[in-house]
């Protein structure tokens, strides 16, 4: 089984400490991974704020990236729910527009079964729910949308984060509101952005856990840039960190696994 | 005395406002909550919702693709009821008819049932211009227009008030338009509708003219259906001599078969009832029973342009639910004005560009009033993807393309104001497309990193104005990875 | 041009991507939804429809033929109706032979005299008991449509089984679109103030529903 790491680059960038706690926690499930240099982005910024041809590119070199591999693993539901629902739809288009689509959707064909959130991958791929994390913490779970909507994660996340040793897992109300972050969203429309993450904020600080967790750093992003500017306790923490995390890592609080955010 | 939305801001820019607006955000947290929690008890009791929600999107589907057909079959059927069928080709031209056939009836008065077509048409303000008094008759919309106030919701127009708002409306503003509300009126909602039933009913009992739109038209036999809640659209539809409906093209469904599908599907979206309190059908007219005459105006105003793009042709399946605005993250904090049309939350955000095109910047801002959460699509009875429409026609902002206006086909220019964004996609695009120049970039940022300031100037400070930045780590994964494990491993 | 003629040029080039040779029903639709949901006997179905109705706060009453007289006068006399409208093809015997004056459902008769009269009482078409709807069709039983919406109490009568269908396929079967069709589900109620449901606006606000079993 040939599986690598597609890391987003917002984690390539900004959050290397997610892409490398992928590679530990699969790597201790026994699976080697590989990441082809080839890879960038996979073009949902563009594609969702109306720049879908800026994204075909994308498209053909996410297809060569990966070719080589069985499985492609990312730690973003958003990215993973771009390839599955929009790569098909960008050959169509181009199809539509008068293009030979056949190139890209040959690639979409390729790279969509092949793509998994990394919830996903543990859970249908792997079938483990205990990897065997610690992580002595309280933690407080938000579905994202596309996670939960698009690529339908369901429990998913929450089997794996119950098995965490450790950890005590608390309800967030109104979990499956959107935290208000949507990419260029939160740059177009700042005020009911800040309005919804300001709202989904009060919800994370009324579980008093120590962490808020998700599959997506995008929306930790913009849920713990506002934490932070409202000097709350609680971190933001992607699920990979805490899957990753065992014994020795733990006596370091929650959320200080890499640099803070 | 009714408002207008001709002239509003951009969306962000009311968004701005109406958030700040804290009564407004408690009303209407309030009731999208409540609704939508009863919506999901509603549909959850019927097994088989995702099979009646394929077929309705089906039938709308089938109905579209032929739409020549069924509305040709629809107007012969309407004709051999006894009814007369009008064609408006836009709302002056649907205004213009509607105006004629009351004079023609020598009244000065009608009474309207709520319609989304005539809302979207400013039918009201057309009659007033020539001398004729529609009163609304639905609860909300009585609310909206003695309030001199536009409706910000499409099943409860005036979602936006709470019931002492309301009270102080009635108190002050009733007795202008009829009979004055009654003394010592509370805020208690059972008191309030007492007063619109008594303020109403003289109007009902004298009026000669009803004006209606309609939720279905069957093609096959010519029946109109209105599906509502209150008895005052029974009201308008039987007790006049005269009764003219408004109706959009894309209303008719094939067949009196069809009924059963949508009849399921929309109260419980809707209202969230498994059925509502009052569902009136006719066919033309009837002997004794009813007007006895009856106008059909069957609307365009827009509606083949949005036909004519094979992507948000599927916006013209919307039953008018609003089961999409309740749900919405975004509409439950700009409120239903901030879409600045009859047509507010998600569906208004991908219905409006397409009706009215994309050259104000209210409607080129409206397909970025969303953050794509898909919780629109999700709860939609007749699966229309919103999120698909509005980056579709987010791509028609910024890049232009063609399109059909008005019946003719024309190339769109690219909107303005996008011009540094699509310079910085291209810049990130090539950035994609070179890993080498996204290394470099990364490598720079990264020795940088104790410069960054965590608040932004310029267009970022959208963003830094109420969240930290993030630190940019020393390292970027790519670097960790090839300084780690590249000799061996990394390809 | 007419305008006729404009939409329907419009229509037709919008649809430039429809294949000439595709006809109306070449478009698939998935019927695999449910006729009915659950099978029900007779007796559930009733009850059912008298569960729903109840639900949305309509007044359920049950008797068999040789009480029905002696209920629809009690109803009367409890809302102190001192008029009641009758549709022409009423049973005469369902009515109180004295108590509150008959008034005959005529063509002639103005808005304003029926808005003076307490009371109707009419018979139905069908009634649907999954939504807990009963359906009027303007027969000679039930009357013009004005007649059961003008006044504030509406007495309508129900036969059971036989007027019960499970479910809003089975009901729309039954019926004959080119009559005028009244469908009601509860009384008249608004949610418009704060999404708070109050009963009684326009229609009647004492909505009464005598099943009567045969």
């Amino acid at each position: 089984m040939r599986v690598a790491l597609f890391v987003t680059c917002i984690n390539d960038t900004l959050h290397p400490d997610t892409g490398r706690a992928v590679i530990t926690l699969l790597e201790r499930l026994g699976v080697e991974v590989g990441f082809p240099e080839e890879q960038s982005c996979c073009g949902q910024p563009q594609f969702n704020t109306g720049y879908r041809h800026l994204t075909e590119p994308l498209v053909r070199r996410f297809d060569r990236a990966f070719r080589d591999y069985d499985y492609v693993v990312t730690p973003s539901g958003s990215c993973a729910a771009m390839v599955r629902d929009n790569y098909p739809r960008i050959a169509e288009r181009a199809t539509a527009e008068g293009r030979d689509g056949r190139e890209l959707a040959e690639a979409a064909a390729r790279a969509v079964p092949k793509t998994y959130e990394l919830t996903e991958f543990l859970v249908d791929v792997l079938k483990v729910t205990d990897v065997g994390a610690y992580y002595p913490h309280t933690v407080t779970y938000h579905p994202t949308c596309h996670g939960l909507r698009m690529l339908r994660l369901g429990d998913r996340p929450r089997r794996l984060l119950e098995q965490v040793k450790g950890l005590e897992l608390r309800e967030l109300p109104g979990a499956e509101e959107c935290c208000g972050f949507g990419g260029t969203f939160a740059v177009k429309n700042p005020a009911v952005s800040a309005a919804m993450g300001a709202d989904k904020v009060r919800a994370v600080r009324e579980t008093g856990a120590e962490a808020v967790c998700t599959v997506d750093n995008s929306c930790l992003l913009h849920i713990g840039g506002m934490l932070r500017r409202e000097g709350a306790a609680a971190r933001p923490v992607h699920i990979a960190e805490i899957l990753a995390a065992t014994e020795p890592d733990a006596r370091k609080p929650a959320g200080t696994e890499g640099s803070p955010r | 005395m009714s408002g207008t939305y001709l002239g509003m801001p951009a969306f962000p820019a009311a968004a701005a406002s109406s958030t700040q607006d804290t009564r407004l955000r408690a009303n209407l947290r309030y009731a999208t909550h409540t609704i939508r929690d009863k919506r999901a008890r509603a549909v959850a009791e019927l097994d088989d919702w995702a099979r009646l929600r394929a077929a309705g999107a089906a039938v709308k589907d089938r109905t579209l693709r032929h739409l020549d057909h069924y509305l040709e079959q629809l107007e012969e059927a309407v004709t051999a009821a006894g009814g007369q069928v009008h064609w408006a080709a836009d709302a002056a031209e649907a205004n213009a008819i509607v105006a004629r056939l009351v004079r023609e009836t020598g009244e000065r008065e009608v009474v309207k049932v709520k319609s989304m077509a005539t809302q979207e048409t400013g039918l009201n303000r057309a009659l007033a211009e020539a001398g004729i008094s529609a009163y609304e008759t639905d609860l909300a919309e009585l609310i909206v227009q003695l309030g001199d106030d536009l409706p910000s919701h499409i099943l409860v127009p005036a979602i936006h008030r709470n019931r002492g708002e309301i009270r102080d409306i009635f108190r002050e503003r009733m007795g202008r338009w009829g009979r004055p509300a009654p003394e010592g009126l509370s805020d208690a909602p059972n008191e309030l509708a007492e007063a619109a039933r008594l303020h109403l009913r003289e109007k009902f009992l004298n009026a000669k003219v009803g004006i209606s739109g309609a939720n279905f038209m069957v093609a096959e036999t010519g029946t109109l259906v209105v599906v509502e809640s209150e008895g005052n659209g029974r009201m308008c539809l039987t007790l006049p001599e005269t009764l003219i409906s408004v109706v959009g093209i894309e209303k008719v469904v094939p067949t009196w078969q069809d009924l059963e599908i949508f009849l399921q599907l929309l109260p419980r979206s809707s209202t969230a009832e498994r059925m509502n309190p009052y569902t009136s059908m006719w066919t033309g007219t009837a002997d004794g029973d009813g007007p006895r005459t009856f106008h059909l105006v069957l609307l365009d105003n827009g509606r083949t342009d949005t036909l004519a793009d094979t992507v948000g042709r599927q916006a013209l399946r919307c039953i008018r639910c609003s089961a999409c605005l309740n749900v919405c993250p975004v509409y439950e904090r700009a409120g239903g004005h901030a879409y600045g049309s009859a047509y507010p939350g998600p569906i208004g955000a991908i219905l409006t560009p397409q009706l009215r095109g994309t050259a104000s910047e209210l409607d080129a801002s409206l397909p970025y009033a969303s953050s794509l959460c898909g919780a629109c699509y999700e709860v939609c009875p007749v699966a229309i993807d919103i999120p698909e429409v509005l980056v579709h026609l987010r791509e028609r902002v910024v890049q232009g393309g063609k399109v059909t206006r008005r019946g003719v086909k024309t190339v769109l220019k690219p909107a303005k104001g996008h011009a540094a964004e699509r310079a910085a996609m291209r810049a990130a695009g090539f950035a994609f497309g070179h890993p080498g120049v996204l290394r470099a970039g990364q490598r720079l940022a990264g020795r940088t990193r104790r410069l960054h300031p965590r608040r932004l100037p310029g267009p970022g400070r959208a963003w830094s104005d109420t969240r930290d930045l993030p630190p940019v780590p020393a390292e970027s994964f790519r670097d960790w990875w090839r300084r780690t494990r590249g000799e061996e491993r990394g390809k | 041009m007419s305008s006729r003629d404009v939409v329907l040029a419009r229509v037709r080039r919008a649809l430039a991507d429809v294949p000439r040779d595709e006809g109306p029903e070449d478009v698939p639709v998935p019927r695999d939804y449910l006729r009915a949901h659950g099978s029900r006997t007779a007796e559930e179905r009733v009850a059912l429809l008298a569960e729903n109705l109840a639900e949305y706060r309509a007044l359920v009453h049950h008797t068999a033929a040789d009480g029905l007289t002696a209920l629809v006068t009690r109803l009367l006399d409890e809302h102190g109706a001192r008029s009641v409208l009758v549709p022409s093809g009423l049973d005469p015997t369902w009515l109180p032979s004295s108590g509150p004056t008959r008034v005959d459902d005529r063509a002639a008769s103005t808005t304003s005299r029926l808005d003076t009269v307490d009371s109707v009482v009419t018979g139905c078409a069908v009634a649907i008991a999954e939504t807990g709807t009963i359906v009027l069709d303007g027969s000679p039983d039930q009357g013009r449509r004005r007649i059961s919406l003008i006044p504030d109490h509406h007495i309508c009568v129900v036969r059971v089984p036989d007027q019960v269908v499970d479910s809003v396929p089975q009901a729309l079967e039954r019926l004959d679109p080119t009559r005028p069709l009244t469908w009601v589900s509860g009384p008249s109620a608004t949610s418009d103030i704060e999404l708070d449901r109050v009963e009684g606006v326009h229609g009647p606000r004492k909505l009464e529903v005598v099943l009567l079993s045969e």
